[in-house]
């Protein structure tokens, strides 16, 4: 009996995906064709990739409210390097930009923009609610300045292959979001690193006894929620074929409720990737079914918002005995 | 001829159990009206959990307790508060960014006829609780900006408020300067002459005679004396109520030869974080050796941890001295150089130090030494698993599987989880801090086995513990620690409770 009722708590975010994938098919003879199928797996690879450094973020016992604006930096960063090129003006030296190099540009900058989270965090101890909550300003002026307010559009057909195009008959997003699923899982189940990031979580001071370099860890973790923050920004400009200066508001919010969803505790140590996935996968499959049942925007927001509450109600009650 | 004692407050019969462990059995205690009460005892002999008992925070005991002959049961502090017992705690439970006012009238603040604070009559009130303690602080300072000393005052007033007939100190005297102490010996001088009684616990020996009106003693959970008349009363009358506890099963220490010099410490201090001119540990030497058990024996507040904790390369910023590790100078900074130079630290809360509660027990015991378990640079579910069952069997570890959460476990299954963790890593060093806390007799003799051999295949083991008779059982060598210095060192040989107390109350 218990362990017919363990599985149901281990699988409760499958059970509920299946069962609101078969609510949606009985609605609607729309949800389940192809092209609908393919759109929510294109929709949701930005949210996966964010939320995916979300949840080693939130594994640390840390939270990272800047990466829909990092995400907006390092897209415009990429765009402009790679229409405009760079052009030092004392120097009178112009650079030019592939479309790997802008997009290995881009790249870095949101995993510099990830280091300087981690550096004050770890550095000066500013709480990461804080430090985030500053880079999400920062980073959201900088793409204003480097853009001028103006979205930057018209990036060539190579670009727009990242977003757009098709390989071995699934859309190069889904391509990419896979790769990012499969090495996050590695990471986080196989390597020291990952072990390290749990046992932080867990017990700081513990892992710390243990002679763990917790600010390293730290660092690190938030670069990489930086780096796949700018790999969401490659996919969303190439599609859009523009990096928009007000892309990615609010993305944080949408990976925190991927995460939360998925399983990971807010207080660290417990959750996985597979969990997260299957946390953005309901939202996105959330939003997908509601757009197609034609329900209004606004209920939309309020059935995401009690989801939200249900995810974590239930999984406070999976753990009451933990605390 | 002596009057009849007049006695406020009665304990009879208390006994107090958790779990299996008896923390005070059938204790009986007096409180005489106007009087400083001394309790003395050592660590665990069952003072804290009296005067939890008498300030109502464990409501559940045996026994009878009577406050000035009538028969009382606190279900919490403040039923306490209300009949006039109070307790200043050890840590001062005051909230910093409040002033002294708001603190003494947290939770039963004056208002006026509107619902509004009647901030005026409160600081009148302060002002003359303050005036009854000789002191002139104003009402409206943050209590963050007193010093210790004088938050302990406002603590003070706080229990005047209520009228306390019974004010219950607990080692009010750790943690302030010497010119504080005497500022609150005339405050307890004038309590008394206000009739308020005092319960007084310190392992202070010396300072105590300056105030005390009789000595209890207790030892095991028991009061074994009283000395109601101190005038002709010497330490060591003092100490030999203190000392002499029972350990059950007397477990003897392997004897093995002691080897070569592991680790030599000279000249180590450390210096307070917050206060440099005052020193935690001062000009401390000693060495370990293969094969030897050193016991690190010292009161609350003596140094202990802060030793461990200075070599484990906890405090680089606040330290001094060198250290030598088979006889070569090193220099440890941080807790990776001390592990890469061979040391280990079981701390003292296995719980929120040792142990990642809600990770599996092999990836705890891997935790120091993941580095052994990885193949191809990704970590091996096979060696791992190798590698904990190896431990759970050597060590004995009761459980189903090494993949069940630790925090399953019982706690002397939990501490040699901690234990397994170092010796996975190898190490010539080990420091145990209060390695059998809370957990039960049979768990802690099996500990005291795994010391003893571990020493015996060759490592130097140094271990704190303030259970007297535990670190005479275990060690080959005992320092004793007081106030930051060692004060004493005895082998098996030369030593006796007797004289180890006293060393610690140096």
């Amino acid at each position: 009996m218990t362990d017919v009722k363990s599985t149901l708590v281990k699988f409760q975010s499958i059970i509920a995906l299946v069962m609101m994938c078969i609510v949606l098919m009985v609605l609607s003879d729309k949800f389940l064709t192809p092209e609908n199928g393919w759109n929510i797996a294109r929709q949701i690879s930005i949210n996966v990739c964010i939320s995916v450094g979300m949840t080693l973020v939130i594994l640390t016992k840390g939270i990272d409210l800047s990466v829909g604006s990092i995400l907006a930096f390092s897209g415009a960063i990429a765009a402009g390097l790679l229409k405009y090129g760079l052009e030092i003006p004392s120097t009178n030296t112009y650079i030019g930009f592939t479309v790997f190099g802008a997009i290995l540009a881009g790249l870095a900058v949101g995993g510099g923009l990830g280091v300087f989270n981690g550096w004050m965090i770890t550095r000066f101890k500013v709480p990461s609610f804080v430090a985030t909550l500053a880079m999400l300003a920062i980073a959201r002026g900088a793409t204003m300045l480097w853009t001028g307010g103006f979205p930057i559009t018209g990036l060539g057909d190579n670009f727009a292959f990242i977003g757009t195009g098709w390989f071995l008959g699934i859309p190069m997003p889904v391509w990419i979001t896979l790769i990012v699923i499969v090495l996050a899982v590695i990471l986080t189940k196989k390597t020291k690193f990952g072990r390290h990031i749990y046992a932080i979580g867990g017990n700081e001071s513990a892992a710390r006894l243990s002679g763990i370099n917790i600010n390293k860890v730290k660092v690190w973790v938030y670069a990489i929620a930086g780096i796949l923050a700018a790999v969401g920004s490659i996919i969303l400009t190439s599609r859009l074929d523009s990096a928009q200066p007000n892309a990615g508001m609010s993305y944080e919010l949408d990976a925190i409720a991927a995460v939360v969803i998925g399983g990971t505790s807010l207080s660290g140590g417990r959750g996985s990737i597979m969990g997260t996935v299957q946390g953005a996968l309901i939202i996105g499959v959330l939003n997908s079914g509601l757009v197609l049942l034609n329900v209004s925007p606004f209920w939309q927001q309020i059935i995401k918002g009690l989801v939200i509450l249900i995810a974590v109600i239930m999984d406070r009650l999976n753990h009451s005995n933990e605390e | 001829m002596q009057d009849r004692p007049n006695i406020i407050l009665q304990a009879k019969n208390i006994t107090k159990k958790f779990g299996g462990v008896t923390a005070l059995d059938n204790v009986t205690l007096d409180v005489h009206l106007g009087k400083v009460n001394v309790i003395v005892g050592e660590n665990g002999a069952g003072k804290s959990t009296l005067m939890k008992i008498l300030s109502g925070v464990y409501p559940d005991y045996e026994g009878e307790l009577f406050l000035n002959g009538e028969e009382i049961n606190f279900s919490n502090p403040k039923e306490a508060m209300q009949k006039g017992i109070a307790i200043i705690h050890q840590e001062l439970n005051l909230i910093p960014y409040l002033s002294i006012t708001e603190n003494i009238f947290l939770g039963r603040e004056l208002t006026t006829g509107f619902g509004f604070l009647d901030a005026q009559q409160m600081h009148e009130k302060v002002k003359v609780l303050l005036g009854r303690l000789h002191s002139d602080l104003n009402p409206k300072t943050l209590v963050s900006e007193l010093r210790v000393g004088e938050q302990q005052l406002v603590e003070i007033a706080k229990a005047l408020l209520e009228d306390a007939k019974v004010v219950i100190m607990d080692e009010p005297t750790s943690a302030i300067s010497d010119s504080e102490v005497e500022v609150l010996f005339k405050i307890i001088a004038s309590l008394k002459k206000q009739n308020v009684s005092i319960l007084y616990i310190s392992h202070k020996l010396d300072e105590l005679f300056l105030i005390a009106d009789r000595f209890i003693g207790l030892r095991d959970g028991k009061t074994v004396g009283v000395i109601e008349d101190p005038t002709d009363t010497k330490k060591d009358d003092l100490i030999k109520l203190m000392v002499g506890r029972a350990i059950e099963n007397r477990f003897q220490k392997n004897q093995v030869v002691i080897g070569d010099e592991l680790l030599r410490v000279e000249n180590l201090s450390l210096q307070r974080a917050n206060d440099k001119s005052r020193f935690l540990l001062k000009e401390i030497n000693f060495s370990v050796h293969k094969g030897e058990v050193l016991g690190l024996f010292g009161l609350m507040g003596a140094g202990r941890t802060e030793l461990l904790e200075t070599l484990f390369g906890l405090h680089p910023k606040h330290s001094a001295g060198k250290v030598f590790i088979e006889k070569e100078e090193v220099t440890i900074n941080s807790i990776m150089e001390a592990i890469k130079n061979g040391m280990g630290l079981v701390p003292e809360n296995r719980k929120e130090d040792g142990l990642v509660l809600q990770m599996e027990i092999a990836k705890n015991i891997s935790m120091v030494s993941v580095d052994s378990i990885i193949k191809n640079g990704f970590l091996n579910t096979k060696l791992e698993t190798r590698l904990s069952t190896k431990y759970i069997e050597s060590l004995q570890i009761k459980t189903p599987s090494e993949k069940q959460f630790s925090k399953n476990l019982s706690g002397g299954n939990q501490q040699k989880v901690v234990l397994a963790k170092w010796l996975a890593a190898n190490p010539k060093i080990l420091f145990l801090d209060e390695p059998t806390r809370g957990i039960d007799v049979n768990a802690k003799n099996e500990i005291y086995h795994l010391i003893s051999n571990l020493a015996k295949d060759g490592l130097g083991i140094v271990v704190v513990s303030s259970e007297l008779p535990e670190i005479m059982a275990i060690s080959d060598r005992i320092l004793v620690l007081s106030q930051s210095k060692i004060t004493g060192e005895f082998n098996q040989e030369n030593e006796s409770e007797e004289a180890i107390m006293q060393a610690a109350t140096a």
